[in-house]
């Protein structure tokens, strides 16, 4: 297990690094830069001696290959270099935003494997009923829901006709300001989990094992636990690491409408305004976050099922 | 007798009525949005030049002058008294001496004049540096020559001259928040990043980033008796349907609307009672490039004024949410010239024109534009089928905003739809179409006319008011006939308050940007306490 890890975590560099050129070089090639951003409004120009300023303190002056360089030095030494909008290192930048998204994320996963998971395991047991029926039903709605309405349409209903909850924003990060935000972005890996642990399900139940354990009397209550439970989570948890994946890039709609502070919402920002080093680091930051908790999901299932073996 | 008490009476009632209502209420929390943006640059307002961040801005900053929405030009700030010389160069300020920075410290002379060399650091770039390069002087700390701007000099503690490069309003060039007073030397601390030290009405008592601002009333703060709420809680919502749910449910207190939002709120028998409407300082026009070989005539320019049933587009489109343009300049500004007809929608006579350029069969243009639903795309597209009818055929190439600014700069179209300011210094305005004036600056249609150079440079020699805004006029008259834009309509800015919210000033340079020691809520609102 530990060289596993051990590999795991070698493993991250390169495909940190293969980001991090990908990345630069698509914002080497697109057009538009931070300083013109800056007048983009329409509302005041940016005059050409500042913009050439700009251009030079940012490095802009130097050649691509130079500037991906000096970007690699940085990241070695771990400094994902300075935001050219807030003028602070981008590693605070991402740290005060980071928070936010983490805690949406977990939350709307949370939510997503609470009522997910459950409703798969009711559907498969009483596979063809108007349980199985409904809870499909609303799978198949769940995925296929823009995130943005029903995000607007919950807003109305609870906070504007029900009352019940604010329609925005962080607040002091209690958990009234999370429910709205954290649903609307859980529903659709709710859907998919309800889905997938349905279909992981059907497939166990019919499988040599399962028939042998109930012949041999085991009750029905054990065979879902002990047998049904325990092989169906390894296919469960394998999809909950790739969605966790999935969410966090998506939580950048969430975040906009609900004006939830987190990294999705400044990632947009920084793209529009062009501040690569913040959309940079927000990336890496992403896709280390992801390759982290596959690994974690990877370590989980091995746990899970002594089958699993890595060496 | 009685009948007479009876009505004097009802009518004292009534004035005191009314009296009570205009007397600002003390207390609350003003619940203000940020409406351009998911987040702001940081709390250092030097860096940045965008509308919001000047929303905030205003609550914790202030500059040595500020804008009068109701008079419609800048006025004194920080200095109670401005004397110019004969010549018109330079400036004598005598400072207040009550106003005091959140730190406790008094303002003074050295703290305009730090401020002004920090803008001018050849290290950084800070987009007030465009505002400073007006005085004498600043250009050689710009490029390192010098270590003090020579235009500026203290006289005593609170006197201090300004000695500029040409004759200019300084007001219109040191109102805006990118040219804030610091405190002399300060904002080179870390600390002051996250903590920024300021002269306005409020000072910083909360900062999320990506959520909400939140000041608290600053008790030293010069205006007696001002400001009025305890708090401000700026927040921070780019999402205009989010700010819609968020504004019925009275989560806030005011709301930036676009287009969509503005025919609801009209409609609505409640909501329409709460609407704010300015026409603000930004011309939409569709820009030519004179290097397209048609556009170089000006009867094709005029024809494409003539092709377009702009008052429809308007009317249909952008749902009244914009005022039909007469001119470049626009409606509130000095050169403004009432008499001028918009060019009617006739396209006969575009065909006329065209033909008589030499283009009977029209032409074909590419027409760079964003997808802005005010001034781009949606426009493009309701405006192609308009100049097919007369035999231009419009190829739309869309683009990112930052993209637009950038290929316009460097004159990388044919044709480009946008939003440009036209204010609110009339001079600065109209020197975009000086041929000295580089397409880098503004002068984006390379606009060139001798005569219109001549006026533009009277007016920015003369001391008389009334001679330059009649340079003016001429000059906005000159550029509405020569039509190297297509001049479709200024914004109406709209921003829907709650009916507790008082206080709102029609500022017409960006509606969003308000003084909030003006403004306070009543015992209605959900925060008066």
């Amino acid at each position: 297990m530990a060289a596993f890890l051990l590999r795991r975590l070698l493993q991250t560099v390169p495909i940190l690094l293969a980001v991090a050129l990908i990345i630069f070089i698509l914002f080497s090639v697109i057009p538009g830069t931070f300083a013109s951003s800056m007048s983009d409004d329409g509302r005041s120009v940016i005059d050409v001696q500042v913009m050439e300023r700009m251009n030079k303190e940012f490095g802009f002056n130097d050649p691509v290959y130079v500037r991906f360089g000096k970007y690699v030095a940085q990241l070695v030494q771990l400094d994902l270099g300075t935001s050219f909008r807030t003028r602070q290192p981008v590693t605070k930048v991402l740290a005060e935003r980071m928070w936010p998204t983490l805690l949406l994320t977990f939350a709307s996963m949370l939510f997503s494997i609470v009522v997910g998971v459950p409703l798969g395991f009711i559907a498969a047991l009483r596979p063809g009923s108007w349980v199985d029926t409904v809870s499909m039903v609303g799978a198949v709605s769940g995925l296929s829901l823009p995130k943005f309405w029903l995000g607007l349409l919950m807003m109305y209903l609870f906070a504007l006709v029900l009352g019940w909850l604010p329609s925005f924003g962080y607040g002091d990060g209690s958990l009234r300001y999370l429910v709205l935000p954290s649903i609307a972005l859980g529903v659709a890996p709710m859907a998919l989990l309800a889905r997938t642990t349905r279909a992981a399900v059907l497939e166990i139940m019919n499988a040599d094992f399962v028939r042998t354990a109930r012949a041999k009397g085991m009750s029905e209550r054990k065979v879902v636990q002990w047998h049904l439970t325990r092989n169906a989570l390894v296919i469960v948890l394998t999809t909950i690491g790739l969605q966790f994946g999935t969410v966090i890039g998506q939580a950048v709609v969430i975040e906009k409408l609900f004006s939830w502070p987190g990294l999705g919402s400044l990632l947009v920002d920084s793209v529009t305004l062009r501040d690569i080093p913040v959309v940079q680091g927000a990336i890496l930051l992403i896709v280390l976050s992801f390759l982290v908790i596959n690994t974690l999901v990877d370590v989980l299932c091995a746990l899970i099922d002594p089958r699993i073996k890595y060496t | 007798m009685l009948k007479r008490l009876l009505i004097t009476t009802a009518i004292a009632l009534a004035i005191g009525g009314v009296a009570e209502a205009q007397t600002p209420r003390k207390g609350g929390t003003i619940r203000f949005t940020a409406p351009y943006g998911s987040s702001f640059a940081n709390l250092d307002i030097h860096t940045s030049n965008r509308a919001q961040d000047e929303i905030w801005a205003k609550a914790i900053h202030r500059s040595l002058y500020n804008w009068d929405a109701a008079a419609g030009k800048p006025v004194l700030e920080l200095a109670k008294s401005v004397e110019a010389s004969g010549d018109g160069l330079t400036y004598t300020f005598k400072l207040r001496d009550d106003a005091y920075f959140h730190n406790g410290r008094k303002l003074s002379a050295d703290d305009i004049i730090w401020t002004y060399n920090h803008l001018m650091d050849g290290g950084k770039a800070y987009p007030g540096a465009r505002y400073v390069r007006m005085i004498k002087g600043a250009v050689d700390v710009e490029k390192g020559q010098a270590k003090t701007i020579s235009g500026l000099r203290k006289i005593d503690d609170n006197t201090f001259e300004m000695t500029l490069t040409e004759r200019i309003d300084p007001g219109f060039y040191f109102w805006t928040a990118t040219t804030s007073i610091y405190p002399a030397g300060e904002s080179q601390n870390e600390a002051f990043a996250s903590n920024p030290i300021g002269l306005g009405p409020y000072k910083l008592a909360e900062y999320v980033p990506g959520s909400r601002l939140v000041a608290e009333r600053w008790d030293k703060f010069y205006n007696t008796g001002k400001p009025y709420a305890d708090k401000v809680a700026i927040m921070i919502m780019g999402e205009a349907s989010a700010r819609d749910v968020a504004f019925r449910n009275k989560e806030i207190d005011a709301s930036i609307l676009g287009p969509a939002q503005y025919v609801a709120y009209k409609n609505d028998p409640e909501l329409s009672k709460g609407l704010l409407e300015v026409a603000e300082v930004y011309t939409r026009v569709m820009g030519m490039n004179p290097e397209f070989k048609p556009f170089a005539d000006k009867r094709v320019r005029q024809a494409i004024n003539y092709a377009i049933d702009a008052d429809l587009i308007i009317k249909r489109l952008v749902k009244d949410k914009a005022y039909r343009a007469t001119s470049w300049l626009p409606p509130t500004s000095p050169g403004f010239d009432k008499s001028v007809k918009p060019y009617p929608y006739d396209p006969e006579k575009a065909k006329k024109l065209l033909a008589e350029a030499g283009y009977p069969n029209g032409f074909e243009f590419e027409w760079t534009a964003t997808s802005n639903e005010s001034w781009g795309i949606p426009i493009a597209e309701a405006v192609i089928p308009m100049l097919e009818k007369v035999g231009i055929k419009a190829k739309i190439k869309p683009v990112e905003g930052s993209v637009l600014s950038e290929v316009v700069r460097k004159g990388e179209y044919q044709a480009f739809l946008w939003s440009l300011s036209t204010g609110p210094d009339p001079q600065a305005a109209l020197k975009c179409f000086h041929s000295k004036t580089p397409q880098t600056a503004c002068n984006y249609t390379l606009f060139k006319n001798e005569e219109v150079d001549k006026l533009l440079d009277e007016a920015g020699s003369t001391n008389d008011a009334t001679k330059k805004v009649e340079n003016l006029t001429k000059v906005n008259n000159i550029v509405f006939d020569e039509a190297p834009y297509w001049f479709f309509n200024y914004n109406k800015a709209v921003m829907a308050h709650q009916p507790w919210l008082k206080g709102l000033q029609p500022n017409a340079t960006e509606l969003a940007i308000q003084n909030f020691e003006e403004m306070w809520v009543d015992e209605s609102s959900p925060a008066a306490k």
